[in-house]
């Protein structure tokens, strides 16, 4: 540790962050070098955000110090954390929709003039985008702009505001694959100026393509810290977990029964009127998982909406084991055996606010025996129902008491799955499902969907990600701007053949 | 050394008690500012309202007249705001309510005199509950803001009222007085003590029903998934747009049955000085009492204490009775403040300097 002085440029010792209940940092030992990735490995829940959020400013730790260029430093604030040239891109983007690039750069700079000089302003920031090159336009607004686009915004107000080190939290989540890369390329670019970058992630292969070396958390601990170089992907997800992990879903052969779920022609318009899903027609058949592969906002959520009652049709005809769905309340669909795992979970999936068991029985409690046939909820059964449900699905809580919302955004899910599985007769709408968990979650929930299929569900995964849709669905549509690109073979399609149908090429049996 | 405030793991149920009841003694000290800028004693003041109010078991009663309709109201906006539905035209609804159950009273001669009471309550309750109604249908087809519909329609009740009392209802034979003719005796809502009329043990009996139903049933463990997270409730297959008229016409209801028994249990008659503003009350009582319809029950008899106490200010110590009021207004403010407390918890951090 003593040679360390020359190159190393930031570094945490023996920080300790508590919450109530819960050690989320337990004396964690950071380092980071001059002109180097560092990839932040681990679980949900593992510490990785915690402890990235105490060098951006936002927490303080309780114990342990921060040290500078050999110089001991206390965080106070964000602005204390970007004078010191640390800055943070956190995982939802902090931009203001309806100001322009340039604007939301130099938004809440301390020396910023009442009328600031925007003409020198987009000069400058014209010059930075590049050097680094980050193309983005500085009169656009950031509403017109995609994900990938703002995320260069992000980090375009960093390096304007003159960050050295550059914290990134699981910046791939939201990008295409072609973003990734890109992105992969503004960061080389960076390093190559001398600054350094610390990439929270708990994607294998991008810690193996991004970093030059990684750093293992596990329940608040560091478990590892290596040279990326010589580790292997099921070498990083046995150190994050702890035990053996299963990179293959086993799966029953496939063998789809009747149709189950089928639209045909379905057409939404979104409030002023455009078409945002354009007539869309497929079929899901029992015991058959329909993966939906595409770029985020392409019509994936309004498919998803309008299947559960939650988006009305303009046009089109849905049907349900022969039944007319088309624009039926959502509880028509559920009591007709729909399940729903929605997108945005905390928004549409729990009521944080409620606790674990209550947000289990939200599918249950219309019916004997959590309520009478008088509309009585007996405690005891919501409780022992509760209990099963969270041991079976293995749901990490102090209690069935607790508040969801203090569950880890992993355990979280569980939640959603366990109620949604639980409940679900026949069809299972399952959207990003697995989005932001780590690779233990990830595996229960796939095997639960997978789990699902071989019961004769008919189910439609939306995933972003084509390793998911690859392993688990049988079938997978393509979807661009609203439209379905056609439907492929899961087992005989591969990745070039996705990516250019998401791209807007026609292909499969459309 | 430093303080900062820090997220509980789970709401404080000790807090939530305790927030009220500081709130209230907060409140009493700012008062005893006013108080003692206006150049009385504070402590003797309170002692004048609190003997006022719960002194002989004669004030008791007048406490109680004010209870009622005081709980009533509150527990329909505590009902209301459950939902997440700012309901502040309590008001208008309780008007609403003395109108309907005059109208019953003063026009239905056809009616088996045993009949007019029942029937007359009934109609109160219509009544308020029309007038939550239509705010209530405007937020849930269109989305209309309900703080702005139901305050407006505050003032329609407010001035309606007075146009029937000042023109077509008014008593004939009254010598010009601002009301209708005096209910027959036989549709008064009969007293047990003072003027303290049975109207109480109705509203006991509704504050306890509405606590079980809320707590128990399947319709409040709705109205919570709507309350506290509306889009899940959708999403869970909760119908939104029912449940807000659903419950808005109980709370509505609840606030008309106060007009309704102030009408046939006090006054006998709709007259002047209906809107004593029990409606605004009632918001105040509702976040007091956290909610919670059993609470609501101590939180209102409170309430009538300070406005009986205020009233006793006026003969005992020459302020103006509306100190009471002021009172009221002051406890909004630390109670507001205090609530943060349920979630948060503060914490004592020293400083830990390189």
């Amino acid at each position: 540790m003593e040679k360390s002085s020359v190159s190393t440029l930031l570094k945490m010792e023996g920080v300790t962050k508590r919450f109530p209940g819960v050690i989320a940092n337990d004396r964690v030992d950071l380092e980071l070098h001059n002109g180097e990735v560092l990839a932040l490995l681990g679980e949900n829940g593992a510490g990785k955000s915690t402890l990235m959020n105490i060098l951006a400013g936002l927490y303080r730790p309780d114990e342990g110090f921060i040290t500078i260029r050999g110089e001991k430093v206390s965080i106070h604030s964000p602005q204390d954390s970007m004078h010191l040239g640390i800055g943070m891109i956190h995982q939802e983007f902090m931009l203001v929709q309806t100001m322009t690039v340039a604007e939301n750069i130099v938004l809440g700079l301390q020396d910023l003039p009442l009328i600031p000089p925007m003409a020198e302003i987009k000069r400058k920031i014209i010059e930075l985008s590049d050097r680094y090159s980050l193309k983005v336009d500085p009169d656009r607004f950031i509403y017109e702009l995609s994900v990938g686009e703002q995320q260069r915004v992000e980090i375009l107000k960093l390096v304007y505001r003159g960050a050295e080190v550059l914290i990134l939290d699981e910046p791939t989540a939201v990008l295409t694959p072609q973003e990734s890369r890109d992105l992969n390329g503004i960061i080389k670019t960076m390093l190559s100026e001398g600054k350094s970058a610390i990439f929270i992630t708990h994607k294998m292969d991008e810690v193996l393509s991004f970093s030059h070396r990684v750093q293992v958390l596990r329940q608040g601990k560091t478990v590892a810290a290596c040279k990326t170089e010589g580790t292997t992907p099921q070498e990083l997800a046995n150190m994050m977990v702890g035990r053996e992990i299963l990179f293959k879903i086993k799966k029953a052969p496939y063998r789809p029964g009747e149709p189950k779920l089928i639209l045909d022609g379905v057409t939404v318009e979104d409030p002023t009127g455009r078409p945002v899903l354009k007539d869309i027609s497929l079929t899901i058949y029992e015991g058959e998982i329909l993966g939906i592969a595409g770029v985020a906002g392409n019509g994936q959520t309004e498919l998803t909406e309008v299947i559960t009652g939650l988006q009305k049709a303009v046009s089109g005809r849905i049907t349900l084991d022969s039944q007319d769905m088309t624009n039926k309340q959502p509880l028509h669909l559920i009591k007709a055996g729909m399940s729903h795992i929605p997108a945005d979970r905390g928004a549409m999936g729990i009521v944080g606010d409620m606790s674990v068991a209550d947000n289990l029985v939200m599918k249950r409690y219309r019916s004997e025996p959590i309520a009478s046939r008088h509309g009585v909820m007996h405690a005891t059964k919501i409780f022992g129902f509760a209990k099963k449900m969270i041991s079976f699905f293995k749901i990490a809580t102090p209690k069935p008491e607790t508040l969801v919302k203090f569950l880890s955004g992993g355990n979280i899910q569980k939640t959603i799955l366990a109620r949604e599985i639980d409940s679900c007769g026949g069809v299972l709408i399952a959207v990003y499902p697995s989005r932001g968990l780590d690779v233990g979650a990830t595996e229960s929930v796939r095997n639960n969907i997978v789990a699902q299929r071989d019961k004769k569900a008919a189910v439609l995964l939306v995933s972003e990600e084509l390793d998911e849709l690859l392993s688990v669905a049988d079938k997978i549509g393509v979807m661009f701007e609203g439209e379905l690109m056609g439907i492929v073979d899961a087992a005989t399609t591969n990745k070039e053949e996705l990516g250019m149908m998401m791209a807007g090429m026609r292909g499969g049996n459309a | 050394m430093r303080i900062v405030l820090e997220k509980r793991e789970a709401r404080s149920k000790t807090v939530t008690v305790l927030v009220p009841i500081i709130s209230f003694v907060v409140s009493l000290m700012l008062g005893s500012i006013v108080l003692g800028l206006s150049g009385a004693n504070p402590l003797s003041t309170y002692g004048f309202m609190f003997k006022g109010a719960f002194g002989t078991w004669i004030d008791f009663t007048e406490t109680l007249v004010k209870a009622i309709p005081l709980l009533l109201t509150g527990l329909g906006v505590a009902l209301a705001f459950k939902l997440r539905f700012w309901n502040i035209g309590a008001e208008g609804q309780f008007i609403w309510g003395a109108i309907g159950t005059s109208w019953v009273m003063v026009f239905w001669n056809f009616l088996p005199l045993p009949l007019l009471l029942p029937i007359g309550l009934v109609m109160g309750m219509v009544a308020g509950a029309m007038w939550a109604g239509i705010p209530a249908i405007l937020k849930a087809n269109w989305g209309v803001d309900e703080t702005l519909t139901t305050l407006m329609l505050n003032y329609v009740a407010i001035l309606f009222a007075e146009y029937l009392y000042y023109g077509p209802w008014r008593d004939p034979d009254g010598f010009g007085f601002p009301g209708t003719k005096r209910f027959p005796q036989e549709g008064w809502l009969p007293r047990f003590a003072g003027r303290a009329h049975y109207g109480l043990f109705l509203a006991l009996a509704i504050a306890i029903l509405l606590w079980f139903l809320l707590s128990k049933t399947r319709w409040g463990f709705e109205i919570k998934m709507i309350g506290k997270n509306q889009k899940a409730a959708r999403c869970l297959g909760v119908s939104i747009e029912k449940s807000i008229v659903v419950t808005l016409l109980i709370s509505g209801a609840l606030a008309g049955l106060a007009g309704a028994t102030e009408v046939a249990g006090i006054s006998h008659r709709l007259q002047k000085g209906i809107d004593m503003g029990y409606g605004y009350t009632a918001i105040i009582i509702a976040w007091m009492a956290q909610l919670n319809p059993l609470a609501c029950i101590l939180v209102s008899i409170l309430m009538a204490g300070l406005l009986v106490g205020g009233d006793q200010l006026q003969m005992m110590v020459g302020l103006p009775s509306s100190m009471g009021l002021v009172i009221q207004g002051l406890l909004l403010f630390p109670l507001l403040a205090g609530s943060v407390f349920t979630e948060y918890r503060l914490k004592i951090v020293r400083k830990v300097e390189a």
